[in-house]
């Protein structure tokens, strides 16, 4: 061991003892012009380092296009799929539920009742989908260069909000058609696509780095989704539920959302407990799955 | 001045067995179920150390080798250094951003042009776009591909794909700088370029860390070198005697079988109709070869495909990478799809000189007179030694390497005219 280390000082020309300052102040102002970057073995939960994210802001940007430039490759009507993904469903549902059951809602064209909420929730479902597997379809990257992982699923998430901006062309059409006007409760529109993104990228975070490990996830994803679907007041209103079972469907933290989506679009009041409740989930979600994120993507490069 | 680079009792290890790879939910829960007492994370658990009590320093500018053979923990070294893993034990102190050309075009996409990859890769490698921009026309003039440079990476020929991805990763202005293999890239001509590139860079008080299995570009490029030797530093200092070292080990510790694995020694981008399981040189007891010995590789292929009339071919390189002759077989072979079949190669009368070697072998069709077309090769195994041969009384003659690698037979020599007095 005392021979290595002495063979390993000679290939170094300035032998350094250890310990002691540098001599020459020069050389010491241009070590601090270099940050030094210590690698060593780490064990349980870690910084987020928020900083270190920022700092690779652009290849977040680069992957977020990539992803989008890539989606619609190869096919005939392209960014119009962004379109077709929460119309389709919508025509469907108009269809079965809303002339055929009879589905009740709220007083509101089922059409754009449905449309108000399958937009976000496709955007959300996509998101999660995309982002769950986005790491493993990403290994070529993962084994081979560093960078904060995070950004593999943050990119997913953010490729997909770009199409649910396409399917807002389509719910101003829709409201035009259906004469519903505006109201001044438009303005929370944005911050409920803020809570649905974080929702969506803290589910993402976690399903992507245990999809590293379990590839059960793939799998079971779009059970999950639709399930999930079911369980959402999505296609159906938060009213026809009984009061005694309200609770329960208040758990679900997407109920809040997608009912608020549904407010400020149609000027109805707000539900803000269950409102409060979904952000509250959002907030601590989001930090676990950061700081869980963080602990599982240490031994990425050696599973995937 | 501090060493750019510093290691320090540096080991990573590797667990065996169902839990590093993936698994499903279903075996962590059977699992739990078996042992319900036992901490899921047993300690037990088979593992090997791919990198051990590895240590040493590089200053600015140098140029170091960093040389071993497969599995002797080269590119777990650089996956740490690179930060795509995390060491077990010990510490690594890096002063200055680390590029590395092992991962030309990573992060490439087949769909996008020319220029969106370079603008992907140059993120990928930690580049602003800013920097990126301004050294566009240099990447791009240097890989030389200005032409396509619009056109999707997919209708690239590899050659044109390699260089633009090296072409990226050569001007990402690191102060580390690691490279493994790329110069195997294109022609002559853009591997002299790529090598007047490395210089360049370490003349700048940039520091490269060369991995390479060619001992001459070892030797032509750095100034320094590292031996690893099964996860550990078997020798550091300069070049020259850091290959002697190599060379001299490499064979004492050959192996006579290979077992076809993913290690990398497979060439990517082949067809794969019929692949190698496994290799063995014919006298496995030893990779030790008589001075006259013949050499007899058993190759087990499997069929992807029914082949019918396909041949294997071999390739002999001296320990310092140099190839030293190559060989095709008859086009006598035919492999069912599905089925596996152990084929000899049988070289006779080599007359290696005495030294290190090893071996690559494909197999496919043709051979070079007709143009050929290879399903699967594999690089860099089957080291193997060939002694001095008997002098008399039982003294090994001496063979000294500058005399080259093949000891031509006795010549004819005789007296055309007696000489006048």
């Amino acid at each position: 061991m005392n021979d290595e280390t002495i063979i390993a000082e000679s290939i170094c020309e300035t032998a350094e003892v250890r310990g002691t300052a540098p001599a020459l102040p020069l050389a010491a102002e241009r070590e601090s012009s270099q940050p030094l970057l210590v690698i060593q073995p780490k064990s349980g939960w870690s910084a987020l380092d928020l900083g270190e994210i920022w700092a690779h802001r652009e290849l977040l940007y680069f992957l977020t296009w990539r992803d989008i430039k890539l989606r619609y490759k190869q096919t005939m009507l392209g960014a119009i799929w962004a379109i077709l993904q929460p119309l389709l469903p919508m025509v469907i549902f108009t269809l079965f539920f809303g002339r055929l059951a009879g589905m009740p809602s709220d007083g509101i064209p089922y059409s754009i009742f449905a449309y108000a909420a399958l937009l976000p929730w496709t955007y959300f479902a996509n998101a999660v989908s995309n982002s769950s597997v986005s790491v493993v379809g990403n290994s070529t990257l993962v084994s081979k260069v560093y960078f904060p992982r995070m950004i593999i699923p943050g990119a997913a998430t953010l490729a997909a909000l770009l199409d649910f901006f396409f399917g807002l062309i389509m719910l101003g059409v829709l409201m035009l058609w259906h004469h519903v006007s505006l109201h001044l409760s438009i303005l929370m529109f944005p911050a409920l696509a803020v809570l649905t993104t974080a929702l969506a990228l803290g589910i993402g975070l976690l399903f992507s780095a245990w999809n590293v490990r379990y590839r059960d996830i793939r799998y079971a994803l779009p059970f999950v989704v639709q399930f999930w679907m079911f369980a959402t007041p999505v296609i159906y209103p938060a009213s026809l539920v009984p009061h005694k079972w309200r609770w329960a469907l208040a758990l679900n933290p997407l109920t809040g959302v997608i009912e608020g989506f549904r407010s400020a679009l149609f000027g109805r009041p707000f539900d803000w407990m269950s409102l409060g409740f979904s952000s509250g989930v959002a907030i601590l979600l989001l930090f676990y799955a950061g700081f869980a994120f963080r602990r599982m993507e240490r031994t990425f490069a050696d599973t995937i | 001045m501090k060493p750019i680079i510093r290691v320090e009792n540096l080991g990573k290890q590797y667990v065996i067995g169902s839990r590093q790879g993936y698994e499903t939910v279903r075996d962590a829960i059977t699992q739990a179920l078996r042992r319900p007492f036992q901490k899921v994370r047993s300690p037990k658990r088979e593992s090997i150390w791919a990198l051990r009590d590895v240590s040493f320093d590089a200053a600015p500018g140098d140029l170091i080798g960093i040389i071993g053979r497969n599995g002797a923990g080269k590119s777990t070294l650089l996956k740490i250094l690179s930060r795509i893993t995390e060491p077990t034990m010990g510490r690594v102190e890096l002063r200055g951003r680390v590029g590395s050309l092992l991962e030309v075009g990573t992060g490439f996409h087949p769909e996008l042009t020319g220029r969106e990859n370079v603008y992907l890769n140059g993120a990928v490698l930690g580049m602003k776009r800013s920097e990126v921009k301004q050294k566009f026309d240099e990447i791009v003039s240097f890989a030389e591909v200005e032409r396509f440079i619009d056109t999707p990476i997919k209708r690239y020929s590899s050659g044109m794909y390699l260089r633009l991805a090296f072409a990226v990763a050569a001007h990402f202005e690191s102060e580390i700088l690691i490279v493994d293999e790329v110069l195997a890239v294109g022609d002559v001509a853009f591997q002299k370029k790529c090598l007047g590139r490395m210089s360049k860079v370490s003349k700048d008080g940039r520091t490269v860390l060369f991995v390479s299995h060619n001992m001459a570009a070892v030797q032509q490029l750095t100034t320094k070198a590292v031996v690893l030797h099964q996860g550990a530093v078997q020798f550091v200092g300069d070049t020259q005697s850091a290959i002697d070292n190599y060379t001299s080990m490499a064979a004492l510790v050959g192996t006579g079988v290979y077992e076809v694995g993913r290690d990398g020694r497979r060439l990517p981008g082949l067809s794969n109709a019929v692949e190698f399981l496994r290799l063995e040189l014919g006298d496995k007891s030893s990779a030790i070869l008589a001075s006259d010995q013949d050499l007899t590789i058993l190759a087990t292929l499997k069929g992807n495909e029914t082949v019918h009339n396909f041949r294997l071919s071999i390739t002999i390189f001296a320990a310092d990478g140099t190839p030293v002759g190559s060989a095709f077989g008859q086009e006598n072979l035919s492999i069912q799809q599905g089925h596996r079949s152990v084929c000899q190669l049988r070289l006779e009368g080599l007359r290696l000189a005495p030294g290190s070697y090893y071996c690559g072998l494909s197999v496919g069709t043709g051979d070079p007179s007709r143009g050929h077309k290879d399903f699967d090769v594999i690089l860099d195994v089957l080291y193997f030694e060939v002694l001095a041969p008997e002098g008399i009384a039982g003294t090994r003659s001496h063979w000294t390497p500058s005399w080259g690698a093949i000891r031509f037979p006795e010549p004819a020599t005789g007296e055309l005219h007696a000489a006048l007095n």
